[in-house]
Order: structure tokens, then C-alpha cells, then sequence
């Protein structure tokens, strides 16, 4: 039984639709699973164990009577707990939303539910997705399966940290400046940010609308891609959403075929900062897609110094405003109502106890940027950043089919490493920001260890082909994998030891 | 203190006017929820508008193409591209702590409306210019309980209805209106009914301004003549009547010049209008310091209306009024002074309206400019504002014409239905109103007042016609003048030989 | 970078109704700074000629048909209601302006 935990998606679909096994059984053994790990790895906030399996035997049940079902149908995931999804908890990693269970769910949890996708239950994350380790999380910090003293990335460090423990094999995350990719970086897993608008946001907490991204993950490409297909799509709920075909990302990673394409290495995203295990995994994974057949070229793309700047502007500013909400008035935490108190005072005593440091942090900085007086300066100059660096993307562009980087500059830091300075900490990102500010689709995918930690390597595709990015990462993936025996998570430490010593 | 028209001599008065209309969409601005008013509290409501986690705003088509209506009708420029705004304060009737509105980038922007107005020198027609007309959304409801009068001051806690919370709302701002002078007050008021009767015949909002629908806030400020600047101003909110519009500014200006008389500053603030006392007084204001931080809003896309979408729109447009009203002068062939009379008291809609429900224009005219009229001065209400509908006073019409109401039957069904007490069959049913028509209960009631005076009867017969008026009267007083006086005339006369 | 003042922070604070302690007013003025230090660069991009961007999406005209969807009852509109009163939010007093 424990045997499913270590399949992939695909696999499972297989078994599942040749009914070799059952959803209830594929779906009970990933439970066993977490139960097992996830003391250690702390990667769940909340396990749905009867919905899963109740979800588990409808689709048995809709498969014994021989309805046509999709690929994934019986297949668990871990949603971050960014999505709401009806009757659940969903808190965001905040205490100021700790025991709300929303009336309606996203409309990803509705297109996962329509495709019988198992919802295992919710994962970790930096609080309002503020974060690059899970360290802001009010819930406590997840932990690298890999190296339990370590920092899994974040935001979305619970579901790649759920998807490295085996406890789920594929996993939903959002994206504003890299929480899909850092956090896949440092666990060896696979992680995309679509194109921007072509995943509903519906039902996700809104960290900076114009960069948030809902996006697949899992541990491999193919699995990535066939999750990918599902939550994708049109929504007349989100009116930044692309009404057009989603690209043919799982056609793409079948394909895995780079054979004659161009491939931009971006000359400002490598070099120094980057540690050498990365920089060498980097250019191993260059080597490979060469040998594929791919030409590969150095671009410039010189306005992405200023992305990190220009993101921790933006990002802050669209944050102050949509975490203006959390009030105390509707849902979630109220805090010294006590009769005498106006809800004025109500508002900001709940706003201060129920919001984390690194939160206050970004609503101070997005109110400040966006106040009179500082407006032009700040936003209204990162605002003109995000022109350059989309110019400077497009230019790339017209020359490559797709850019290539790190992911991160580092492995995965140690718990408590940087969590006293959030300079530091932002420059976790420096590579996964320029896209976001652009709105163009990229991946994360393992390009293999260093000093036994995880290095990802970035894929950056343009707006709406997608499909680029599985086409190029199957490929790498396919000989990486003929190298090491397997997907890089085969190589991942064996919690179940660990956890049952 | 001065008089006003020691005011006007000192001071010129300049106006400014912000009308935030409700449109009549289905549907709320960014929502499918339904905005029916009235509904039970939180019944039209889901995640957008009450702003829950992850919920996103989504535009109402309908509401766009009402306000370029709007803007086409007041002669606006209709922007190529303009967008959504997200003005940050914190409020509770307001869900997300940010109103979506428009900020430096509006939907329509430099039109005028002209208004005219029935001056001791005549008719004027005074062109006021509108600077803007943006989208935004509504708030909530608050009910305040505990605490002595239900008021916010002193109420010990609130309870909110979200209801309201993102019904589309149109704010239309004029420029600074100069030179309407002792007029100010007047034209004002003006200026906000020929905007609502705009509105109305567009169809685009139910502008009623007891519910809410049509919101008007009025700036004033003096400046002394000659001094070249203008003075400091006040907004005040809270004018729910046309009427109030009239009363809250010629308030305000007494209140500016007693200031200004006195040596004091004017401050600039926003006002409450009371209704009770007529007169204002001083808000909170809501931020300290106004800072809304405005900047585009992140979930919406621009909105950038194509010429060929704007000129489908025109072509929707309806004759505008003034032009309308010169049509149904003509049509209805009424002198000017009438027309103007008519325009002033604002009843040349519901004239129109009775028409359309067969009624004579003649006759509508005289009920809406006469009785009507007499009873909405009493009750200090506008004439539309009046309990009574044109097809009632359509239907009075009908059977005075018929011969089965009097003229002074007729007057007691509108005084019944202004009453309230139902339409005028109800009316008529309920009072046991009728005209005497039983010819054998006619003629017994003839020759009771032939009996009773035999004088007067003998002069009749004898060719001294207007005697009979005696006789007449005396029969009406008989049948509690539920008779045709014509039908009892002619009776009469009969009878004593002289048909 | 000119200093980021307590008085300014506290201010901001207001804005973002955030009852901060006197501590952590001062300690997040010596955040700004270095934060605003580091993210002022952008200035050195931002030349004139250069069109802002709000967002990644060049659409426009996104609207949805005056059609009504459906909503939530009033008893899930209020089921994560801090306080709630005959099927009302139930909110402390509020200061401000009669409405
Ligand atoms: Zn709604």
C-alpha cells in the first residue's frame, strides 16, 4: 500500500482507470501518509480526512457505474490555504482569519472537485503569502523534508513540502513573486506560474492582485502539466482572466522535444549572488539541453535589477489595500470588543493582534508608497519599472523561445537564518520577480543537489504559451531523471524512518 | 444681520453640485446580486459585495453604457480609455474598506445642461457646466440601536445591511457655476429636477430622492463682490428633496454672510442638511486627514468605449427635454405662460403621462396646475412627489367626462386618493361618492324646490332664466350635490316650460 | 533617503488603522528606512518617458451581462459573523458621520 504513496499522478490515473486500485485506497494511504510525517514536516493546517475520503468513493463509485471520468479523478492534492473552499477552514497562515470557513469556494476548488481530484486537506504557508519560508506562517513553520532544520521556501512551503514528504502527489500553490518556484526550488519538486489570467483567482485571498497567479504543482512535469490543464481555463468570476484556449501543456510534456529551439540564458540573473552548487547545476542543466539539440544564447534583459524593487513597491501597495478587509466587522478575528470600544478602535486593536510582523511590515510600506505625496515616487516609479521590464522581456523574446536562470540564488537556508531581516529575506526572490511584474508563465523543475539540498532551475516562457515551458522542462526532466534513476524527490530522505524513530 | 438681498449686493454667490444617482441596473456594479429596494436585510448579498476573501469585482455592462447614456445626455466628451480606482478608507457599511470608484480618469467629462428658469424678467436658460460623471459603487446600511434617538451619537452598537453595498451609483459633478446670482438657490434646485427628468426619461435610475436613488450635495460659497476669488465653500450632504435643495442653500448663504459680516472664516466642511429646522450643521469628517490613496484598480481592466459603441448608445438617446417639452407646447397648443408655469411647478412629465392615458391636455393641465398643485404647496412637497398617479388623475378625468363624477364630486375623489385611500373606484366606493342620475329621484327633488319656492318658479316661467340658479342650488343642496347640476338645469327648465 | 520619522509611521499606522505600540512604531521607522532605501532605486528607471504599467493584462472592456447570479443566504452571509443581530452585522458603535 504505501507503495502508491511514491507514484505519480499519472501513474495513479492509470491504475485508477484500469481499477487496479481505488480511489478510497490511493487516497487512505497518502492520509496514513501525513499522519505518519507530518508531525515532522508540518506541512498540513488542516487534513480533511472524512471529506477526502468521502470525495474518494464518489469516484469510485461514479467509475464502478462507468461515467467518464477525467486523468485525475481519484488523485489526492493539497490545496494552499490561500483557496477558500466551502466549509473548510481557510486562514491564509493568518490569525486574524484562524477558524473562518467560507461559503463558497474558488473557483479552482470547483474545477478540482469536477475533475474528482482528492482535496487532502489545507497546506502551510507565509501568512497572506508574505513570505519566502513559511517562517511568517501564525501556525508555525513548515519544514524542508529534505532537512528538517531548514526552510521548505514559501510561500507556498506546505504544499512543496507536502509533495517532497509523499504525502500528496500534487499540490496547488499561488504565485505573486515566486511562492510556486522558490518554494519547488528547495524541495526538488515541480512548480508553474501560468501566464497571469490564466488561472481564475476567484476564491483566492488576494495578496497584490495584478501579480497573484494560481498555479500547479508536483514532482513531475507531466503531473505538473495534467494539473495544470485542470485548474485552467476562462472565468466569467474573475475579469482578469484570458478568455482563450488554454495552451497544450500536457500535449507539451509529452512531446519533450527541444530540438532547434532557442533558449536565452539572462545574462542579469546568474553570476554573482549565485552560490556555485546552483551556478553548476545551472550549467549542467544548460549542457543537457544542448545536447538536445537546443541553441542556447546569452541575453541582457537590464531593467530586471530593478524588479526587486520595483515588486516589494507594488506587492506592498495592492496589499495595504486588499488586507483592508480584515476589519473585524464580518468574519474572522475581533478583538476588545468590550461594549464600551467604537469599531473604529475595535478595527485597528484586531488589526494589530490579529496580523504578524512581516504583514504590518507591508501594510506600512504599500499604505506609505500609495500616500499623497509619495505616490509618484514610489508606485507611480515602480508602475514605469514594470513597463521597462516587460520591454525588456519582449525584446528577449523576439530573439529566444524561452529564458532560462535559477530559480534561486541559494539552497534552502536554515530556520531562524533570516527571519530578522527582511532585506535579506526578499532577496530570495530576485530571480522569480520579473516575471510576475510582466505576467509571463514560468516553471521551477529539479536540475539536481547541492551538498544534498535541491537547486531549481527557472523556465520562462511568454504570455500564453505555457505549453513552452513543459515542452523544455519534460526534456531536461527525461535526461536528468535517465541520469539519476529517477525524479530528483526519489533521492528525497525516507521521512517515514525519521518520523517513526 | 443682512436680508438677502443685501446679500446678493455684497456677495456673488458661487454653487457647485454633486448628484450621485442609483442606477436601475438588475444587478449591482461588480456582482450579480439583484438591488431591489426594500429587501430583508442581507438577502442580496454574496461574497464580492460583502467583501469576503478572494472575492473579485466584475463590471455590469449595463452600467456602463447607463452612464455613457448619462454622460451623451449632458453633452459630455465620452473618455477613449478611462478606469477603476480604489479609494482606501476604512468605514464598516463599506466591505472592503475600499470604494471602487473613478479618480483621475472618468468615464465622461466636460458637458453642460441648461436649465431653464421663469425669472420676473422672463424665461432664462443658464448653462450649467458638468466637469465629470464617474461610476462607483454604494455602501451599506447601518442601523444604530441603543441610545436615545436611534441616532449614531450615543448608540451603543450597530447593525449592518449589505444590501445596498455595490449597487451602482453615477456621481455627477458640476464646475463651479457663477452668475446664477439671487437666482442661486432656485437654480439649483432646478438644475437638479431637469437632471432627474433626464434621468428618468432615460431610464436609467428611478431617481427617487426619498429613497435614496437620487442624492444630491450642495456647495456654496460667497465671495465678495469685486474681490476676483472665490470664498471658501461648504459641501452639504443629506438633501433629500428637491425642495431641500433650494431651502439648504439659501441656508448656507445666510450662514456664510452672517460668518463673513462678522469677520469670522468660513470653514471648509461637510454640512448635514436637517430637514426639521432647515438648516445645516457641521460633520465629522470621516479621515482626518484625506488621504485616500487612490490608485488603479488591480482586478479590473480599463474601460475604453469604441465610436461605434458610443454611437449605438446616441442613437438609444431619447429627445432630450427641453426639446420634448417645446414639442408637446406645440402638440397640446398651450400659451407660453402656461408652459412656463407648467415647467416651474415641474409638472409637464405627469401632464404628459395623463395624456397618454386618454385624458384631455387641457383638463390634465388644470388638475395637476390647479388642485394638485394647491395641495403639494400646502404639504410643502413637490407636485410628482403628490400620492396621486396620472392614471388616477386620468381615470377622474374619464368620468367627470362620462357625466358620472361633477366637477365637485371629482375634486373630493383626488383629495380621497391624495388621502390615501386608494384608487379613485376605491375612492368613490369607500365615500359612497356618486352623481344622482335617477331621472324620477331628479325630478322629485325639482319639485320639491318648485314647492318650496314658488316665487322664484313663477319668475322662471315668466322668461327670467338665471332665477333658476336659486332653484338649482336648491336641488343640489337637496341631493348633497351628487346631481348634474347641468342635467338638473336642464330638468328644471323643462318643467317650468322654458326648453 | 531622508529618515522615516516615528510621527511619520504613526501616522501611516492611523491610516492603516494598525494600533501599533510605541515599540514597534519604532522599530518598523528603522525597517522603512532601510527598505525604502533599497526600493527608492527605482527612481533611477523611472524616467519621463517612460508609460506606467497597472497591470499585465492589455485588455480592456471586461464586463458581464445585468444578469442576476445567485448569492448566499443571509444565514451564510453571516456564519462567520463576529456578532450578529436579527440577521444584521453586529458591529460596535460607530464614530463619524451621520450616514
Ligand atoms: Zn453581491
Amino acid at each position: 500500500m504505501s507503495e502508491l504513496i511514491y507514484k505519480s499522478a499519472a501513474q495513479l490515473s492509470e491504475s485508477l482507470a484500469k481499477k487496479e486500485v481505488s480511489a478510497r485506497e490511493v487516497t487512505q494511504a497518502h492520509l496514513d501518509q501525513i499522519a505518519k510525517v507530518d508531525k515532522a514536516v508540518q506541512a498540513f493546517l488542516f487534513v480533511d480526512t472524512e471529506g477526502a475520503l468521502a470525495q474518494a468513493d464518489q469516484v469510485d463509485a461514479a467509475r464502478a457505474k462507468g461515467e467518464n471520468l477525467g486523468p485525475l479523478a481519484g488523485v489526492p492534492l493539497a490545496l494552499k490555504d490561500i483557496l477558500a473552499q466551502e466549509g473548510i477552514p481557510t486562514t491564509c497562515g493568518s490569525k486574524i482569519l484562524a477558524g473562518w470557513r467560507p461559503p463558497y469556494s474558488a473557483t479552482v476548488v470547483k474545477k478540482l472537485r469536477a475533475a474528482g481530484v482528492v482535496i487532502l486537506g489545507k497546506t502551510n504557508m507565509d501568512e497572506f503569502a508574505m513570505g519566502s519560508s513559511t517562517e511568517n506562517s501564525a501556525f508555525g513553520t513548515t519544514q524542508n523534508p529534505w532537512d528538517l532544520k531548514r526552510i521548505p521556501g514559501g510561500s507556498g512551503g506546505g504544499s512543496a513540502a507536502a509533495l517532497a514528504a509523499f504525502e500528496a502527489p500534487l499540490a496547488i500553490g499561488s504565485d505573486t513573486g515566486g511562492s510556486i518556484r522558490q518554494p519547488a526550488a528547495l524541495t526538488g519538486t515541480v512548480g508553474v506560474k501560468p501566464t497571469y489570467g490564466g488561472v481564475s483567482r476567484y476564491g483566492v485571498v488576494a495578496f497584490s492582485s495584478s501579480l497573484d497567479q494560481v498555479g500547479p504543482c508536483a514532482r513531475t512535469v507531466l503531473d505538473t502539466a495534467l494539473l495544470h490543464e485542470v485548474i485552467a481555463g476562462h472565468d466569467d468570476y474573475d475579469a482578469t482572466s484570458i478568455n482563450a484556449p488554454t495552451p497544450p501543456v500536457v500535449a507539451a510534456a509529452k512531446r519533450a522535444d527541444v530540438k532547434g529551439m532557442k533558449i536565452g540564458v539572462i545574462k542579469e540573473l546568474s553570476g554573482d549572488g549565485y552560490e556555485s552548487g546552483v551556478s553548476e547545476r545551472f550549467e549542467e542543466s544548460l549542457e543537457i539541453l544542448r545536447s538536445q539539440g537546443a541553441t542556447i544564447e546569452m541575453v541582457s534583459c537590464p531593467n530586471f535589477d530593478y524588479g526587486l524593487a520595483a515588486y516589494y513597491l507594488i506587492a506592498p501597495s495592492e496589499a495595504s489595500s486588499n488586507l483592508a478587509r480584515f476589519d473585524a466587522m464580518r468574519y474572522g478575528l475581533r478583538v476588545g470588543d468590550d461594549g464600551s470600544r467604537s469599531a473604529e478602535e475595535v478595527m485597528s486593536m484586531t488589526r494589530a493582534a490579529g496580523f504578524g510582523r512581516e504583514v504590518k511590515r507591508r501594510i506600512i510600506l504599500g499604505t506609505y508608497a500609495l500616500s499623497a505625496g509619495y505616490y509618484d515616487a514610489y508606485y507611480g516609479s515602480a508602475q514605469k519599472v514594470r513597463t521597462l521590464i516587460t520591454q525588456d522581456f519582449a525584446k528577449a523574446f523576439s530573439s529566444v523561445d524561452v529564458l532560462v536562470s535559477p530559480t534561486t540564488p541559494t539552497v534552502a537556508f536554515p530556520i531562524g537564518e533570516k527571519s530578522n531581516d527582511p532585506v535579506a529575506m526578499y532577496l530570495s526572490d530576485v530571480a522569480t520577480i520579473p516575471v510576475n511584474l510582466a505576467g509571463v508563465a514560468a516553471m521551477s523543475l529539479p536540475a539536481g543537489l547541492s551538498e544534498g539540498l535541491p537547486v531549481g532551475f527557472q523556465i520562462i516562457a511568454p504570455a500564453m504559451k505555457d505549453d513552452r515551458l513543459y515542452q523544455v522542462g519534460a526534456a531536461l526532466e527525461r535526461e536528468l531523471a535517465a541520469k539519476w534513476g529517477g525524479v530528483l524527490t526519489t533521492k528525497a530522505p525516507k521521512l517515514i524512518s525519521a518520523a517513526g524513530a | 444681520m443682512l436680508s438677502y438681498e443685501e446679500i446678493i449686493e455684497k456677495y456673488e454667490p458661487a454653487l457647485g453640485l454633486e448628484v450621485h444617482v442609483e442606477l436601475g441596473t438588475k444587478t449591482k456594479m461588480f456582482c450579480g446580486c439583484p438591488t431591489e429596494f426594500g429587501a430583508e436585510p442581507n438577502t442580496q448579498v454574496c461574497p464580492v459585495c460583502l467583501g469576503m476573501p478572494g472575492a473579485l469585482p466584475f463590471v455590469n455592462e449595463r452600467a456602463i453604457e447607463s452612464t455613457i447614456l448619462i454622460g451623451l445626455a449632458l453633452n459630455c466628451s465620452i473618455a477613449p480609455w478611462s478606469r477603476f480606482a480604489r479609494k482606501n478608507y476604512f468605514y464598516p457599511d463599506m466591505p472592503k474598506n475600499f470604494q471602487i470608484s473613478q479618480y483621475d480618469e472618468p468615464i465622461c467629462t466636460d458637458g453642460y445642461l441648461d436649465v431653464e428658469y421663469e425669472t420676473p424678467e422672463g424665461m432664462k436658460t443658464f448653462r450649467i457646466e458638468i466637469e465629470r460623471v464617474h461610476m462607483e459603487e454604494d455602501t451599506g446600511k447601518s442601523l444604530h440601536v441603543g441610545g436615545a434617538t436611534g441616532r449614531i451619537h450615543g448608540a451603543e452598537y450597530s447593525l449592518l445591511d449589505y444590501n445596498r453595498a455595490g449597487i451602482p451609483l453615477v456621481e455627477i459633478v458640476t464646475k463651479t457655476v457663477l452668475g446664477t446670482e439671487s437666482y442661486a438657490p432656485q437654480i439649483a434646485k432646478a438644475y437638479v429636477k431637469e437632471l432627474r427628468d433626464i434621468l428618468r426619461t432615460l431610464g436609467v435610475s428611478d431617481v427617487k430622492m426619498e429613497q435614496g436613488s437620487l442624492r444630491c450635495d450642495a456647495n456654496i460659497s460667497l465671495s465678495p463682490r469685486g474681490s476676483g476669488k472665490l470664498g471658501t465653500r461648504s459641501e452639504t450632504k443629506n438633501v433629500n428633496s428637491l425642495r431641500s435643495v433650494e431651502r439648504a442653500i439659501t441656508s448656507e448663504m445666510h450662514r456664510h454672510a452672517q460668518r463673513l459680516e462678522a469677520g469670522e472664516r468660513v470653514v471648509q466642511e461637510t454640512r448635514h442638511f436637517q430637514e426639521d429646522s432647515g438648516t445645516t450643521r457641521s460633520g465629522r469628517s470621516k479621515e482626518q486627514a484625506e488621504d485616500y490613496r487612490y490608485f488603479p484598480e488591480p482586478d479590473l481592466l480599463p474601460v475604453a468605449p469604441s465610436a461605434e459603441w458610443i454611437e449605438q448608445l446616441r442613437g438609444q438617446l431619447p429627445e432630450r427635454p427641453s426639446a420634448h417639452r417645446a414639442r408637446l407646447q406645440q402638440l397640446w397648443q398651450v400659451p407660453d405662460k402656461e408652459m412656463a408655469a407648467m415647467i416651474n411647478a415641474g409638472v409637464v412629465g405627469v401632464v404628459e403621462e395623463t395624456v397618454a392615458e386618454g385624458a384631455d391636455p387641457t383638463k390634465a393641465r388644470t388638475w395637476w396646475l390647479g388642485e394638485i398643485s394647491r395641495v403639494a404647496n400646502e404639504r410643502e412637497v413637490e407636485v410628482v412627489e403628490m400620492p396621486i398617479t396620472p392614471k388616477d388623475v386620468a381615470e377622474i378625468i374619464a368620468l367627470v367626462a362620462a357625466g358620472d363624477l361633477t366637477d365637485k364630486l371629482a375634486r373630493q375623489v383626488v383629495e380621497g386618493v391624495i388621502a390615501g385611500e386608494g384608487s379613485p373606484a376605491e375612492v368613490i366606493a369607500a365615500r359612497g361618492i356618486k352623481v344622482v342620475s335617477d331621472e324620477g329621484e331628479l325630478v322629485a327633488a325639482i319639485e320639491r324646490a318648485i314647492a318650496a319656492q314658488p316665487d322664484t318658479a313663477q319668475k322662471v316661467r315668466d322668461g327670467n332664466i338665471p332665477a333658476a340658479g336659486a332653484l338649482i342650488g336648491a336641488v343640489m343642496k337637496d341631493t348633497k350635490g351628487q346631481a348634474d347640476a347641468a342635467r338638473v338645469r336642464e330638468l328644471l327648465l323643462g318643467l317650468l316650460g322654458q326648453s | 533617503m531622508s529618515r522615516i520619522s516615528n510621527e511619520e509611521v504613526a501616522r501611516i499606522a492611523q491610516l492603516a488603522r494598525l494600533d501599533l505600540s510605541a515599540n514597534e512604531i519604532a522599530e518598523l521607522a528603522g525597517e522603512m528606512e532601510a527598505i525604502l532605501g533599497a526600493v527608492a532605486r527605482v527612481q533611477e528607471a523611472a524616467k519621463s518617458d517612460v508609460v506606467p504599467t497597472s497591470h499585465p493584462l492589455a485588455l480592456v472592456n471586461v464586463t458581464r451581462p445585468d444578469v442576476v447570479r445567485p448569492g448566499l443566504t443571509p444565514a451564510n452571509a453571516l456564519s462567520g459573523a463576529p456578532a450578529s443581530e436579527d440577521d444584521r452585522f453586529r458591529v460596535p458603535q460607530i464614530l463619524g458621520e451621520e450616514a
